[in-house]
């Protein structure tokens, strides 16, 4: 479990990291906490030539309310979000659904967009962020763009980035009065991978559920409110995610999991309204 | 000499290890300095479960920077011999692969470099071609006549069966009233210490001899195994251990292997050789825990008691016999009527060899696979006989008069009272409260049981059981094993200071701290006045066969011998401080660091002193006292004799008494298994350190909690590993383990110097079964299988759900099957049907539209090869393809079938194609089954089906792309669905 050689780049400004991203073309990788890419470096199953670290690039250490949205930026530790103060007041499910990114030490280094570029299918952050409606701002040494998160992810650790691009922040919408929100996950340990993880948001006309750990990618979806409808919708969404089996866990069980637990998050989502 | 007062022995005394632990000063193997010139190894291994190995290509690797030495199978056979092996068998043992290999792990090839990084650079350059045979994992299977065969020397996998009666158990059966059987599974997993194997070796030529310093833990007996396989006498190989071992619970043992190859790859390359195993190499090839599939049946009388056995078992060894296997099916057999007076017993006992990791020592060895079926059993007894479970176990239990009681398969029950014990688990553990707890839970409609376990927790091992693997005749031609020699040194140096030596090789345990509290007590000192050295090395030590850590021995054997070493040491010294002080010998005490006439205490000296003469004045020795410096004490128990004709056993010298009960409670949506309360009694003879037995305790728990909820080694038909990390591999965390409440008595054994018996694994043993117990008990099944996942409890639960039209009905769960792949699309393209056609079969175009592809060459119509780079996000890895077409029906259908391998593994896999023209456009359609092995699917097993249906929709889109010259509408995996390998094609 020795890594292959690559070269490393401790980038002191965002142009130099985008310069090199732009010389080495697919073989780059950004390194940002590690906590997924170090381990796949050790295990060979990634080859970059480079790894271009940007934790030291200041300007990508910020953390900003504005224009309705908190922006969080590539150098970003988890730790440093989930301990944000008023974070359970300005946007309640990223506060919930932070609490069951891995573990306590792999928050203290692992990032938030770095997770978000990771594209687990099964990770929170992700989750959080298609849920909530928020956006990825990419960066090459040409330009920028904005991308929904919605279309952003393209499956299993697959997203929009182009070769050349890297994730510079991304936007999760703040709370908004009068709307509910919920996040439950179920997985083998405390910590692991969900096997299913729920996130909601309810306000007085419509539920959106997103669903991760069963699609390649973690998936919203409009949804009645409680009452009637609600559990053919959930069935039909359920239907929908393709689940598989794996060995923790059968499709099926990861149906009944987004069929009851996807109605008990909109109820509890619900609830919060207020 | 009475020792007056309080005793060391029975304190819960600060561990003397901890300083050094707690502040990163232990001395593990990685941390010790190596000489200089020390190269490192890197061990190439088998992605294959079955497969042959055609070819093996080290010649890249031996150009490659840093690089020494480059040895496979056969530069270790010219220079070792199969290691031996238990049965009677033709079967041969080699700790590397030679013609094929037989698990995903195997070794293949050792690079021996300057450095790790360089060796596993090197590593990647070898290329071995294997040609794949079919593998066999379950044991069962693996019995059937057709099933393959994994050592065609052997011609079959049967490697061992035996058949065993005792008293009149035909008779018993007919006589019953009720006969209650059931069929059970205990699975694969493994005790998983933080520290891995370590190995560093070095050959002398001058001497023809091997130094290896190792994590071994014993036994000892390996020593020989060892020096047979490296073709040198026993005081050729110094093996020696660090003095620090970070946890083993049986699975350091395993290391025996490794030491052969790292002393032969140290021989070739010309100094020595350093090979630290790291977690992937762990999880895949280090040793595993048997798993068993047990048929045990009851005959039962009106009242529960149970009056025969019939045992039927066959155990899984993995794809190796190796040393000591298959000791884990014959280490219970003294106890295979557990904690119950049964008279009659029938056995049948059949080994058998699997494409799995081979098996060996694990916590518990044996008592889990045990238990597990009979303690199941005897909830299915109460349940069948609409009996209190309690009640079962009472009319069962060996009555407390019985003691010493000699089991009918052979073992002597040294002591205890099980009945006793049990009703003060019953009121101490609070029963009464947990029956209410139950009855409130289930008037809500909740799920919640109780499960109940009795458990003999065997220790101190007579090395002789095993042989009871084979024939009477067989043995008396082998001639008789027997004993467990346990030894120990106390040695007083020249300023009167002592210190002690145990053959024991603690990995965590705190043997020193214990020894120092045993010789303290008979010497009249402080714990601290003992220095106890417990690292090994076979040239200087005193040791045996049973020298090691293991079958919880040190308690009963290793400190007990402690105690006799010390005692005679003192009896020597006595006879000195008797001429000095002018008593009689019987006369003298040694209490307070002093030692003095019991009669008159001011008559006294220093211990120090006296203990310093013979270095001093040996001329002012008593008459006939040689010397006072040094006793060695080589102990083993008489109870401990070789099996009789009739294949008696008394497979292990004590017994201790677990008595286990729990309520649990099953999430009625998750199925999520939540423990309310765990209580567990324990008569382990007596407590020498009541902290480091709840230690023992607490960890034996949450080591079988592991078992009977999350833990399993799990393994695709194919034979490809599927639980590579520990994200796969669930060992539960502290967030996981609620506290047991541990409840004691002490009924002291007869047989072991100090009065104690083990204490390490009889939570291994009686817990997994409990918590099933209780399972089954709250959701009324009949039968459970361990680990109790989530998703097939809740497959009870649930109902049945209703595909959508369109959609092929839900599976049945089946978590361990294989790594099958599976789904389907449709991607639409602006061109004829013929022109799709004519793309599909031109190798230009492939190797435009295949995503990665370097080169696509058409060897003939139907065949081609390709150099392709497949990967999902981050994880690339280069990949040659070939691809055969079948079926062709121009321009509607095709067949596909294709083989990849690569460095991060291979796949096979067929994909079916269709065309369908409407309008100058065409509907292609596709559906293929996959299955992918190595290392993406043992350590990412949880993203490949994501990862293959992005890459091959990723084809088809570019296909798309390519035909239309603009993107066609490419929708892969609308309608793609994964259905289990039985539940029919797709």
């Amino acid at each position: 479990m020795k890594p292959p050689p690559f070269d490393y780049l401790r980038a002191d400004t965002l142009d130099e990291a985008l310069d090199a991203l732009a010389a080495a073309g697919p073989d780059a990788r950004v390194l940002a906490g590690g906590q997924s890419l170090l381990p796949m470096l050790n295990m060979r199953l990634v080859r970059p030539t480079i790894l271009v670290d940007v934790m030291r690039i200041g300007a990508l250490r910020t953390v900003e309310a504005r224009g309705g949205a908190l922006e969080v930026g590539a150098a970003v530790r988890q730790v440093e979000l989930e301990r944000r103060a008023d974070l359970d007041q300005t946007q309640p499910l990223l506060a919930a659904a932070l609490r069951w990114v891995g573990h306590a030490q792999t928050r203290n280094r692992g990032t938030v967009c770095g997770s978000i570029a990771h594209a687990d299918p099964s990770a929170e952050l992700p989750l959080a962020l298609v849920a909530l409606g928020g956006e990825i701002r990419l960066r090459s040494r040409r330009k920028r763009r904005v991308v929904a998160a919605e279309t952003f992810f393209a499956g299993s650790m697959a997203t929009e980035r182009r070769d050349d691009e890297m994730i510079e922040s991304v936007t999760f919408p703040l709370r908004k009065p009068g709307t509910g929100y919920a996040f439950r996950e179920i997985g083998r340990r405390h910590g692991d991978f969900a096997i299913v993880a729920c996130a909601a948001l309810v306000d007085a006309t419509s539920a959106r559920l997103a669903i991760g750990g069963v699609a390649d990618r973690p998936v919203a979806r409009a949804l009645p409110l409680p009452g009637p409808d609600l559990d053919e919708a959930l069935d039909g969404f359920a239907w929908s995610l393709e689940a598989r089996d794996d060995i923790h866990a059968t499709a099926r069980y990861r149906r009944d999991l987004v069929r009851r637990l996807g109605r008990q998050v909109i109820e509890e989502a619900a609830r919060c309204r207020g | 000499m009475e020792l007056a007062g309080q005793t060391w022995v029975g304190q819960s005394v600060p561990r003397v290890e901890d300083a050094a632990l707690l502040t990163g000063r232990g001395r593990f193997i990685d941390d010790l300095a190596t000489r200089p010139g020390t190269l490192e190894a890197a061990i190439l291994r088998s992605p294959h479960g079955h497969a042959e190995i055609r070819a093996i290509d080290v010649e890249k690797a031996r150009a490659a920077r840093g690089v020494v030495a480059v040895l496979t199978g056969r530069d270790v056979q010219a220079l070792t011999s199969s290691m031996v092996v238990g049965v009677k068998a033709p079967l041969e043992c080699w700790p590397i692969a030679t013609d094929r290999v037989r698990y995903v792990g195997e070794p293949v090839a050792i690079v021996v470099a300057t450095n790790r990084y360089l060796a596993e650079d090197a590593m990647d350059l070898i290329e071995v071609e294997y040609g794949a045979l079919p593998a066999v994992i379950d044991p069962l299977a693996a019995l059937e006549a057709d099933a393959p065969v994994i050592h065609p020397s052997l011609g079959r996998n049967l490697a061992s069966d035996r058949s065993f009666r005792y008293g009149e158990p035909e008779a018993a059966f007919a006589a019953a009233p009720h006969r209650v059987e059931i069929a059970v599974r205990y699975p694969r997993n493994s005790c998983t210490p933080i520290e891995c194997y370590g190995v560093v070796a070095e050959y002398d030529p001058g001497e023809d001899s091997y130094d290896v310093l190792a994590n071994f833990q014993g036994p000892f007996s390996i020593h020989a195994v060892i020096s047979r396989a490296l073709k040198v006498p026993g005081n050729r190989l110094r093996l020696r251990t660090p003095p620090d071992s970070g946890g083993s619970f049986g699975v350091k043992q395993g290391v025996f292997p490794y030491i052969v190859l790292m002393a032969v790859a140290a021989r070739v390359a010309g100094a020595p050789v350093k090979w630290i195993e790291d977690r992937l190499e762990n999880l895949a090839g280090a040793v595993s825990a048997t798993n068993r599939a047990t048929r045990l049946a009851a005959a039962v009388e009106r009242d529960g008691r149970i009056t025969a056995l019939d045992w039927d078992q066959v155990e899984d060894c993995g794809a190796h016999l190796r040393a000591p296997e298959p000791a884990t099916l014959y280490r219970m057999h003294g106890n295979m009527t557990g904690a119950y007076a049964v008279r009659n017993v029938l056995i049948r006992n059949r080994v058998v060899l699997t494409n799995k990791t081979p098996t060996g020592l694990n916590r518990g060895f044996g008592g889990p696979q045990v238990y597990f079926a009979l303690e199941r059993l005897v909830q299915r007894i109460a349940l069948e006989l609409g009996l209190d479970p309690l009640d079962v176990i009472r009319a069962n239990l060996v009555p407390t008069a019985a003691f010493p009681y000699k089991t009918a398969t052979g073992a002597i029950l040294d002591s205890g009272d099980y009945l006793g014990s049990m009703e003060a688990a019953l009121l101490e553990g609070g029963h009464a409260e947990l029956l209410r707890r139950r009855d409130a839970a289930r008037a809500e409609g909740r799920l919640y049981g109780i499960g109940y376990t009795a458990v003999v927790e065997p220790s101190v091992s007579n090395m002789g059981y095993i042989t009871a693997v084979l024939q009477p005749a067989e043995r008396k031609k082998a001639g008789p094993k027997n004993g467990a020699q346990a030894t120990a040194t106390v040695a007083v140096d020249p300023v009167g200071s002592v210190t002690v030596h145990v053959a024991s090789v603690p990995q965590g345990q705190g043997h020193r701290t214990v020894l120092g509290q045993v010789v303290a007590d008979v010497l009249g000192l402080r714990p601290s006045d003992i220095r106890v050295a417990t690292d090994m090395d076979t040239v200087k030590d005193a040791w045996s066969i049973a020298s090691g850590n293991y079958a919880s021995r040190f308690a009963p054997a290793v400190a007990g011998a402690a105690h006799l070493a010390a005692t005679r040491l003192r009896d020597r010294i006595a006879r000195v401080a008797a001429g000095q002080l002018n008593v009689r010998p019987e006369d003298i005490v040694f209490r307070g660091g002093r030692i003095g006439s019991a009669s008159n205490p001011e008559n006294a000296v220093p211990f120090t002193r006296v203990a310093a003469a013979t270095h001093w004045a040996p001329g002012t020795l008593p008459e006939g006292l040689e010397h006072a410096i040094r006793e060695t004490v080589f102990w083993t128990p008489p109870e401990l004799a070789a099996p009789t004709e009739a294949d008696e056993v008394n497979s292990s010298l004590c017994h201790g008494f677990i008595f286990d009960y729990c309520g649990v409670e099953v999430d009625r949506v998750t199925g999520e298994v939540r423990i309310d309360r765990y209580v567990t009694m324990h008569d382990c003879g007596r407590i020498l350190h009541p902290g480091m037995v709840a230690g023992q305790v607490t960890g034996g728990f949450a080591h079988a909690l592991g078992a009977a909820l999350y833990e399993e080694y799990s393994y695709g038909a194919d034979g490809s590993f599927q639980s590579g990390t520990f994200a796969d591999y669930l060992v539960p965390t502290v967030m996981e383990v609620p506290e047991p409440i541990l409840l004691h008595r002490e009924t002291r054994s007869p047989v072991t110097p100090l009065g104690a018996k083990g204490v390490g694994e009889g939570n291994c043993m009686s817990t997994p079964v409990c918590i099933a117990n209780a399972v089954a008990d709250a959701m009324g099944l009949a039968d459970v299988t361990l680990p109790l996942v989530p998703a097939v409890l809740a497959s009870h639960l649930h109902p049945a759900e209703t595909a959508p039209k369109g959609r092929p009905a839900a599976t049945a769960p089946a978590l361990s099957g294989a790594r099958q792949l599976f789904g389907e699309g449709t991607a639409e393209v602006a061109a004829p049907a013929q022109t799709v056609w004519d793309m599909l079969l031109d190798p230009q175009t492939l190797q435009t539209v295949i995503p990665g592809a370097h080169g696509v060459e058409k060897v003939s119509d139907t065949h081609f090869k390709a150099d392709v780079t497949l990967g999902v996000g981050p994880v690339k890895g280069r990949y040659r393809a070939e691809i055969h077409l079948a079926d062709l029906v121009p321009p509607r259908s095709v067949t596909l079938s294709g083989e990849t391998s690569g460095a991060l593994g291979f796949g096979s896999g067929r994909g079916f194609i269709t065309l369908t023209e409407t309008e100058g456009r065409t509907i292609l359609g596709y559906r293929y089954e996959a299955a992918i092995g190595g290392k993406v699917a043992s350590v990412g097993g949880r993203l490949l089906d994501g990862a293959a249906r992005f890459v091959i929709g990723q084809f088809f889109a570019s296909l798309a792309r390519h035909a239309g010259g603009q993107a066609g509408e490419s929708r892969p995996g609308v309608f793609a669905r994964v259905r289990r390998l039985f539940g029919g094609a797709p």
